[in-house]
């Protein structure tokens, strides 16, 4: 069951994990809104570990001025339910 | 590996995990050249060329490739170079351009697209794009007006992206081939209009 839905609004973990990832840092930290979920996907920091722990995955749309502080364009990612937090 | 990277030191790494895997009885050289060569004989950006003529030519066509690029890669004869990702076709709109990038190394869909340029590799590329597109953009020689929404897509993950450009006006008149001459590689990325 995803935990997260379309509109939803989360922030990205600012933790930096000691091994492999596939949050890019450029958006740990800050607040973007889900545009859907796209998948059921293992997640790859404990993949390569070779443990197999599917997720959802959310399509995720961070604003320039979001990640930046200036700028009008968006960023869109894919990430998995563990790189994300409810945004108050 | 891609041509062009021999003298890389990751490429000997690449090839001492070659070894490792062969030496496991997992695979084979002669496997991984035929696994390669079936790749890259058929990768070409014509490949995505022709699902957008199609989408160009087929409104029905376009919409389903927008639902679902997996299915509609597949009824044009493209399904094998897509397995293992989820295809997802961004469109060009009057309002909206997308461009797509892999900040975290080169995810590209191949098969549609054909090998990645090495820009779309490079480390400036990756870290400017998502930062200052219209920028990145105006330096590929494309100028957006200041009111076009950019959107960056970044394949972070095991999704792969194709960008569907804007169609020519009027499109009446072209057939399929002559539409798909018009799409050029960098459209199918976005570092292009068409």
């Amino acid at each position: 069951m995803a935990r997260f839905a379309a509109g939803d609004r989360v922030r990205a973990r600012s933790a930096d994990p000691d091994g492999h990832t596939r949050l890019p840092r450029y958006v740990r930290g800050h607040v973007g809104e889900v545009l859907e979920v796209r998948a059921t996907w293992s997640l790859p920091d404990e993949a390569v570990r070779g443990i197999s722990r599917p997720e959802p995955v959310y399509a995720v749309r961070f604003g320039a001025a979001e990640l930046w502080g200036s700028g009008s364009h968006s960023v869109i990612l894919d990430l998995w339910e563990s790189y994300l937090e409810e945004a108050a | 590996m891609s041509g062009g990277h021999a003298e890389l030191p990751v490429a000997a790494r690449v090839r001492a995990f070659e070894e490792r895997v062969i030496a496991a009885g997992l695979t084979t050289d002669a496997e991984l050249e035929e696994i390669l060569a079936g790749v890259y004989s058929s990768a070409s950006p014509v490949n995505g060329a022709r699902m957008v003529a199609r989408a160009w030519a087929d409104l029905a066509y376009r919409d389903r490739l927008l639902a679902d690029g997996n299915a509609a890669a597949a009824e044009l004869g493209f399904a094998s170079g897509t397995h293992g990702y989820l295809l997802k076709v961004v469109e060009n709109t009057p309002s909206v351009h997308n461009v797509i990038v892999c900040t975290l190394c080169s995810c590209y869909p191949t098969s549609l697209l054909g090998p990645s340029p090495s820009w779309y590799k490079s480390f400036a590329y990756r870290s400017r794009v998502v930062r200052e597109p219209r920028a990145v953009l105006a330096e590929f020689g494309l100028q957006l007006p200041e009111d076009t929404e950019i959107r960056v897509w970044d394949a972070n993950s095991e999704t792969r992206y194709l960008v569907l450009p804007r169609p020519p006006e009027p499109a009446d008149g072209l057939d399929e081939d002559a539409l798909a001459s018009l799409v050029s590689r960098n459209a199918l990325i976005g570092t292009a209009a068409r």
